[in-house]
């Protein structure tokens, strides 16, 4: 009922442009390099016992020119600004007026970003004894930087966008972790292929080195503590690495990139998403195989790009799920880049499209068997996008014909 | 007879379902009785202490309990409320089966004082660090909290209440949330996804820190006595908007699925459109270009001129900014209409429900259609003599409405505008 698949007589949506910003480094070559030799960027000591997957730090100048805007943003913001920027550059049409006047955006956000030396200083001023009724808001009115706000709020990633790289379209930030950035695609995917819409930036960001989010996280014990292993290698010792990354994809009818001249990575067929209730053993893995089943593939090779998160006991069930359609060799972004919560779903459509255009998949990286060797270019991958607590979605990413 | 499809050969969506709620009350009756009444739901915060704020008003909406008290919760029990009376007046679906997906306009979440203050507690020293709070936190004591504060679980929690299809979408676009969340379920019944969606927006965090944040922004009213006057919008003394907290739920159909199973077609959602300003973070662009985009893209979408709306639902906050750059930009998409056409704003009354303030407003437009009685701009004492807006002021006004635009601009550069109407055009 709410599915995205393009119908007979609808339009062909094509990703013309990737924009990556991760642990392992920043553009295409430097990301497919790091997977090809199976390289993973882990902190172990500077957020101990917790994990997190750093990002590999970029100049942020060349994609944010101006020190005021970098300094009105967060960490979050900045490395999706940054991608942001990358994916115009790689569909070519950075600065290009007239498209970037028209494009849609669709943002998949988190936001919430805290000084943590003020939140410090309220509880230890209170643990003193600071019991005045007004002492919290003074704190707030002396001690809060008023553009720190602006850093906090979910549609202000997009905000920073448009007034960055000049996008005068449409925005709209869809929040709720995991499956947002499924829905941010499987939006974006439905606007064009109906024709409401010709071209999208579509995209999320994460700043995984936060102790704030790593409260919220282990609140629900979530976290991956003392020992880094491969996602499907932590059944004992559950829990995600929290990972920093920016994943922003250009998407366009087959027309308008074909009038531009534009060069395709691969062809988004469809986007599904779904809520499982994930009360009974068994439901989430029912939920995947429905959203499976929607999915239009074809006959030719295929592979699954999993953003599976080693928590439990959602990756268990999704390993069920996995293990049904053996024919088709799994990857766990979560490996090798952390768990980029809203960036994960967009990230894994990101690698199908390099992949596919690549014509190989990168090699597993597990010690488990889930994930095995592949031989020959992928031309159909399945990208999978379970959350952490909730929300399921798959998208279908081909070769172009 | 209507036809099922507008002049672009889409489906027709209708309205047939709504609910409501505000710092005036609970409910469309009790809304409508005191908005066209003129009361002003602004009063002195009680909710938290006030002493050290610049502000201390609000419009809250302090007669729903909610246990254990967080803004996320109470967005949450107010988005519930809302479409339970939208859902009844529908009569769509079974209980909890909705026919097609939810739409949620929700303000970001996240952590809050009082659970961060119990963390702060619990670490049981007076010199602490955050790594402190973070060793605490684990271990399943707070676990309750990891759901409340995922930014999922309002939407989550009334899609399994209500048995809404598909994913539910929560979205943020500031200010503008409810109308893109109504914008978002016309498009997917114009797709023809769907026969029904849910639309819903809500927003609950009048708390200390989202009073300073727009405080440091210097975007709030400090007119604090006596809170009801401090909402003065289109006035010369207006001085900044009032944080106000509110829900609104529409049911969404297509015109064709809602007349063979005989409902009540309370308006239609004529047209909607939205266009991004990337002129700065909190400022509209000086040239008013990216509203007036907006506007005309909305009237494009619906298929109509300027001369065919005879009620403008203003976005009208108050701040200085905001009131003066909606006349000029309505005045360029408008003309000399934009002095002759009636503008209310709502927010004179109920304050800015920020996350839910376009839905609440599209709700208060239907009304309007409904009752063909404009409310009252309130506070209208000394009008502001550079906005020249034929404005409803302080008194109720009876008037021929048959179409409605009503306009909400946002943080972040986002601009959304609704057409709303009595019939299919």
């Amino acid at each position: 009922m709410t599915d995205t698949a393009s119908k007979p007589g609808q339009t062909e949506v094509w990703i013309t442009g990737i924009g990556l910003a991760t642990s392992l480094g920043e553009g295409l070559d430097a990301n497919w390099a790091a997977l090809s030799e199976k390289r993973v960027n882990v902190d172990e000591k500077g957020f101990a016992p917790f994990i997190v997957h750093p990002l590999l730090p970029v100049t942020f100048d060349s994609q944010i020119p101006k020190k005021g805007d970098q300094r009105q943003m967060e960490a979050w913001q900045r490395i999706g600004t940054y991608a942001a920027g990358l994916a115009l550059d790689s569909a070519g049409i950075k600065g290009n007026k007239d498209i970037l006047s028209k494009i849609d955006m669709v943002v998949a956000a988190g936001g919430g970003e805290r000084d943590l030396n003020v939140d410090t200083g309220v509880l230890t001023a209170e643990a003193k004894g600071a019991n005045a009724p007004g002492f919290l808001n003074e704190r707030l009115m002396s001690d809060l930087r008023p553009t720190l706000f602006l850093a906090q709020l979910s549609n202000l990633l997009a905000g920073n966008i448009a007034i960055v790289h000049g996008l005068g379209g449409t925005s709209r930030t869809f929040m709720g972790e995991e499956v947002a950035g499924a829905d941010a695609a499987r939006i974006a995917l439905a606007r064009i292929a109906s024709g409401e819409s010709d071209i999208a930036l579509v995209g999320g960001s994460h700043n995984g080195e936060r102790k704030d989010l790593m409260v919220l996280y282990e609140f629900g014990d979530f976290n991956l503590k003392d020992k880094f292993a491969p996602v499907w290698a932590r059944k004992d010792h559950s829990g995600f690495a929290l990972g920093s990354a920016g994943a922003f994809l250009v998407l366009e009818s087959k027309a308008h990139a074909q009038a531009r001249g534009a060069k395709p990575f691969a062809k988004l067929s469809s986007v599904v998403a779904d809520l499982a209730r994930r009360k009974q053993p068994g439901e989430m893995a029912a939920t995947l195989e429905k959203l499976w089943a929607k999915l239009p593939r074809g006959e030719g090779k295929g592979a699954i790009i999993t953003g599976a998160t080693g928590a439990e006991p959602a990756t268990s069930e999704e390993r069920g799920f996995l293990k049904g359609h053996a024919d088709f060799p799994v990857r766990a972004t979560g490996t090798m880049f952390g768990h980029t919560m809203e960036t994960q779903f967009p990230l894994g459509i990101a690698l199908a499209a390099l992949a596919i255009s690549r014509g190989a998949l990168f090699p597993p990286n597990d010690s488990t068997g889930t994930e095995i060797e592949m031989q020959g270019a992928p031309t159909q991958i399945v990208v999978v996008g379970a959350g952490h607590w909730r929300g399921e979605g798959m998208a279908l990413v081909e070769a172009v014909s | 007879m209507t036809a099922p499809r507008d002049k672009f050969g889409r489906p027709v969506v209708v309205v047939t379902g709504m609910g409501i709620m505000t710092s005036l009350g609970a409910g469309k009756a009790d809304n409508w009785a005191k908005l066209v009444a003129g009361e002003s739901g602004i009063r002195t915060i009680t909710r938290f202490p006030v002493d050290g704020l610049k502000t201390t008003m609000a419009g809250t909406v302090d007669f729903v309990s909610v246990d254990p008290f967080s803004s996320t919760g109470l967005s949450e029990r107010m988005a519930e409320l809302v479409t339970q009376e939208a859902l009844e007046q529908a009569g769509i679906g079974a209980k909890a089966d909705f026919p097609g997906p939810l739409f949620l306009a929700v303000a970001p979440v996240e952590v809050e004082w009082p659970q961060r203050r119990e963390l702060g507690r619990a670490v049981g020293k007076p010199d602490f660090t955050y790594d402190d709070l973070l060793r605490i936190s684990g271990g399943g004591k707070y676990s309750a909290y990891h759901h409340r504060f995922m930014f999922g679980s309002v939407a989550a929690h009334l899609a399994e209440t209500f048995g809404t299809k598909g994913s539910p979408i929560s979205l943020s676009t500031a200010c503008a949330s409810g109308a893109t969340s109504i914008q978002l379920g016309v498009e997917a019944i114009r797709r023809g996804e769907t026969d029904a969606a849910l639309c819903v927006a809500t927003d609950g965090t009048v708390n200390p820190e989202a009073l300073v944040r727009f405080s440091l922004l210097s975007a709030l009213s400090t007119q604090n006595d006596p809170p009801q006057a401090a909402s003065r919008p289109f006035s010369k003394n207006r001085d900044g908007f009032v944080m106000a907290e509110g829900a609104g739920a529409l049911v969404l159909e297509s015109y064709e699925a809602a007349t063979a199973r005989g409902a009540k077609i309370l308006g239609v959602i004529a047209g909607c459109g939205e266009l991004t300003d990337s002129f700065h973070r909190t400022r509209s662009s000086p040239d008013g270009k990216p509203i007036i985009g907006c506007m005309n893209k909305t009237l494009a979408d619906a298929g109509m001129t300027p001369d065919q709306i005879d009620h403008i639902n203003a976005h009208g906050t108050a701040t200085p900014e905001n009131d003066k750059m909606e006349f000029n930009t309505t005045s360029a998409v408008f003309g000399d209409l934009a002095q002759k056409i009636p503008v209310t704003s709502n927010k004179s009354m109920v304050g800015h429900t920020i996350s839910a303030a376009g839905a609440v407003e599209a709700i208060f437009s239907l009304l309007t259609l409904e009752h063909q009685r404009i409310p009252p701009t309130i506070n209208y004492e000394t009008p502001d003599p550079t906005i020249l807006f034929n404005v409803v002021g302080n008194k109720a006004r009876d008037a021929r409405v048959t179409a409605v635009m009503s306009n909400s601009f946002g943080f972040g550069g986002q601009n959304a505008s609704l057409i709303l109407t009595r019939e299919p055009a």
